[in-house]
């Protein structure tokens, strides 16, 4: 029988952390199941509910800012088309940011009672947003296939911006998730973010109209501009407006923060237990 | 060969003690800082507290292959920290363990069991928690599902299972892990008798076949019965490792609570009133050979002596004996007597094989002409009874406040000659 032998010390890093994790890949999926399969249990609607959200979110919006409040579409595409790329890949940011921040502590029976590499719980949280972000996709393809609207080559780019607003969620929603077990103020604070994120990044609108205006530079700032704005132009073309600077924006941004908040996580996650 | 070696062991917690509330929000933490760096370095009067604690200190044992490891001591002598950081859970503070093997370790029935989750969804679950593959869970599917006695209701949701189905099945699952160091907490405290007896029988089964075995257990005659050696913890440290039986022999000793004697030696300080007052209350346990507590087996005396300030009255005595929980296991009295001014004796025999084994508390009154009482001796003594078996393979906790052994006979009446 082959033995390993296992060496608990204060402070010291599992050496073979990053195998361990590909071991637990199974454990991975089964709490992604997990929360899969629980999330509608008892529901009369059931899965019908993760179509119904988006496309609610969608039509209020449609009629508060383009019958309403009169915002310009896009010259060449559906006003309707604009905001649900924009709500499509913002729910997914939203969901799995909010659903990362709180995977530690939501878990925290586990944590207690059972060693595993912590960074299981905000890849679980992450994968099943993701699932939700497919579904609501394809949602997308068939309200723009009643519009007519056929994308073009653009959407090669697609699975590059699935994957930025996927990191981006990830490596945001991982810094709280960890602070989130010392401070449940993260609780609080997490939807009031996710509110403002809403308004200031280009969802209901689309970023042509504040490119001229003088703040411009500090908009493009926040990663998700280009991320949405780069999702939309590959689902819907080069009428989108995109421009390239915010994306390299974004892509910075996430690596930097990425890096940063699996190591904190790493750095902290040995003490959750003390502190959940 | 050694499969765990641990060596020095710490563990520290800080303690925040706020006035007033006891969580620590972010908004206490930059106050406190805001307060701190606003200060020019002067001691802030602040609302924090801190206390250093040790949950384990300087721990070192090592356990061989196949050993069967008893872990006992008071709540809070830190036996669940240290099988916390044997499972990877928590970090020592100082220290080093070393760990030769792959471990399973259950310190709860049933963790991660998800409540809308069917018992087929939480066997694959918690299986996976523990750390089976799913192929690994799938071969012991069946068994596991026999074991917990579940088949019916493999596929409602465990928030519809009693409590002994949950537990059931919950251990049923750990117990098909195949690990070389099992670790167990606390895990027979739960479930009916008839639970227990197989759930021991199965961790004997996996001892057995040369496996390791770690077993933190209140419940001590299980740990007589499954381990070999036993550690005593301490208020975080190790006091005492050996031979099970001696250990807990000398874990008996310390910890009970027990009061076996009071004495007061002038009236003025006694208890009592104007006309009675306490001298002495006692337990003398007549121990059978080779024991030094009290069993269940174990005869008693309780010799109880007051001094009686009235001129002529007609007294007697009236025992009460009562459990933990102060239900009265029974009331025994003396003859009503007249006696003068002085001091006064009595004895009560508790015979052995009579009191089950549990905590016990005496208490004593003087009655005057059989109606009124004068004065009585609440909780005058505490003691232990032990359990003690013979020729019984069963460990779980004997029934009922009495363990008389009646004449219980019987005869085989009639048989079938074999073929």
């Amino acid at each position: 029988m082959k033995t390993h032998e296992v060496v608990i010390q204060p402070g010291r890093a599992e050496r073979h952390y990053w195998r361990d994790l590909w071991r637990n890949r199974e454990l991975l999926f089964i709490l992604s199941m997990r929360d899969i399969s629980v999330r509608y249990k008892q529901t009369a609607l059931g899965t019908a509910w993760s179509v119904i959200r988006p496309l609610t979110t969608m039509l209020i919006m449609v009629l508060v800012f383009s019958v309403i409040a009169k915002l310009p579409a896009e010259p060449g595409i559906p006003y309707p088309l604009m905001v649900l790329a924009g709500i499509t890949v913002w729910t997914f940011f939203a969901n799995a940011f909010t659903q990362v921040s709180n995977s530690v502590t939501l878990n925290a029976n586990l944590v207690t009672k059972v060693y595993f590499p912590r960074l299981i719980m905000p890849l679980s949280a992450v994968a099943v947003s993701f699932l939700d972000f497919l579904v609501s996709l394809g949602l997308f393809i068939l309200i723009a296939a009643w519009y007519r609207f056929v994308p073009d080559w653009h959407i090669l780019f697609l699975p590059v911006f699935m994957l930025l607003a996927l990191l981006a969620s990830f490596a945001f929603g991982l810094f709280f998730a960890v602070i989130n077990v010392r401070f449940r103020d993260i609780g609080q604070l997490i939807p009031f973010l996710v509110q403002v994120g809403f308004y200031v990044c280009p969802i209901a609108y689309s970023s042509r109209i504040v490119a001229d205006k003088w703040f411009y530079k500090f908009y493009i700032l926040n990663p998700l501009v280009g991320i949405i704005d780069g999702f939309r132009w590959a689902l819907l073309g080069e009428k989108a407006f995109f421009n390239p600077q915010s994306i390299l924006v974004s892509v910075l941004m996430v690596a930097v923060c990425l890096a940063a908040s699996v190591y904190f996580f790493r750095k902290r996650e040995n003490t959750f237990v003390d502190d959940i | 060969m050694s499969v765990i070696t641990v060596e020095n062991i710490s563990k520290q917690y800080i303690i925040d003690h706020q006035r007033g509330k006891g969580v620590n929000t972010l908004r206490d933490v930059v106050a406190e800082n805001f307060r701190q760096w606003f200060g020019r370095g002067k001691q802030v009067e602040s609302g924090l507290t801190r206390e250093e604690f040790w949950a384990l200190r300087d721990v070192s044992f090592t356990i061989e292959q196949g050993d069967r490891v008893g872990i006992v001591g008071h709540n809070g002598a830190g036996k669940s920290t240290l099988l916390k950081i044997l499972s990877k859970i928590i970090e020592p503070t100082t220290g080093s363990v070393r760990i030769r093997g792959r471990v399973a370790s259950l310190l709860e029935v049933g963790t991660g069991f998800h409540p809308e989750l069917t018992g087929r969804e939480n066997i694959y679950l918690n299986g996976s928690l523990l750390g089976m593959t799913r192929s690994e869970i799938r071969k012991h599917f069946d068994e596991i599902v026999a074991f917990a006695g579940v088949e019916k209701f493999l596929d409602t949701p465990v928030k519809r299972y009693s409590s002994g189905m949950y537990v059931r099945l919950g251990f049923a699952i750990a117990a098909h892990l195949d690990p070389e160091i099992m670790i167990v907490d606390e895990v027979l405290a739960v479930g009916d008798a008839e639970f227990q007896k197989k759930s021991l029988g199965k961790m004997r089964d996996v001892s057995t076949s040369g496996r390791t075995i770690l077993f933190v257990s209140h419940n001590l005659t299980a740990v007589q019965a499954l381990c070999n050696k036993t550690l005593f913890f301490e208020k975080g440290r190790l006091v005492e490792q050996g031979e099970t039986n001696q250990v807990i022999q000398s874990y008996l000793s310390k910890v009970s609570k027990t009061r076996l004697a009071r004495q007061w030696d002038t009236p003025e300080e006694a208890p009592g009133n104007d006309l009675v007052r306490i001298r002495r209350i006692e337990l003398i346990p007549e121990y059978p050979d080779n024991t030094t507590h009290i069993d269940v087996r174990t005869p008693m005396r309780v010799r109880f002596e007051f001094w009686n300030m009235m001129e002529r009255a007609n007294l007697n005595l009236s025992l009460h004996l009562n459990s933990l929980t102060g239900e009265c296991i029974f009331n025994v009295g003396t003859q009503s007597l007249p006696y003068g001014k002085g001091l006064i004796a009595g004895e009560c025999l508790i015979p052995g094989y009579f009191l089950n084994d549990g905590s016990y508390t005496i208490s004593v009154m003087v009655v005057k002409d059989t109606v009124t009482p004068l004065f009585q001796l609440e909780e005058g003594l505490t003691f232990d009874v032990e359990d003690y078996r013979e020729g019984v393979a069963w460990y779980g906790k004997w029934p009922g406040y009495v363990r008389p052994q009646f004449r219980f006979e019987m005869e085989a009446l009639e048989e079938v000659p074999a073929k």
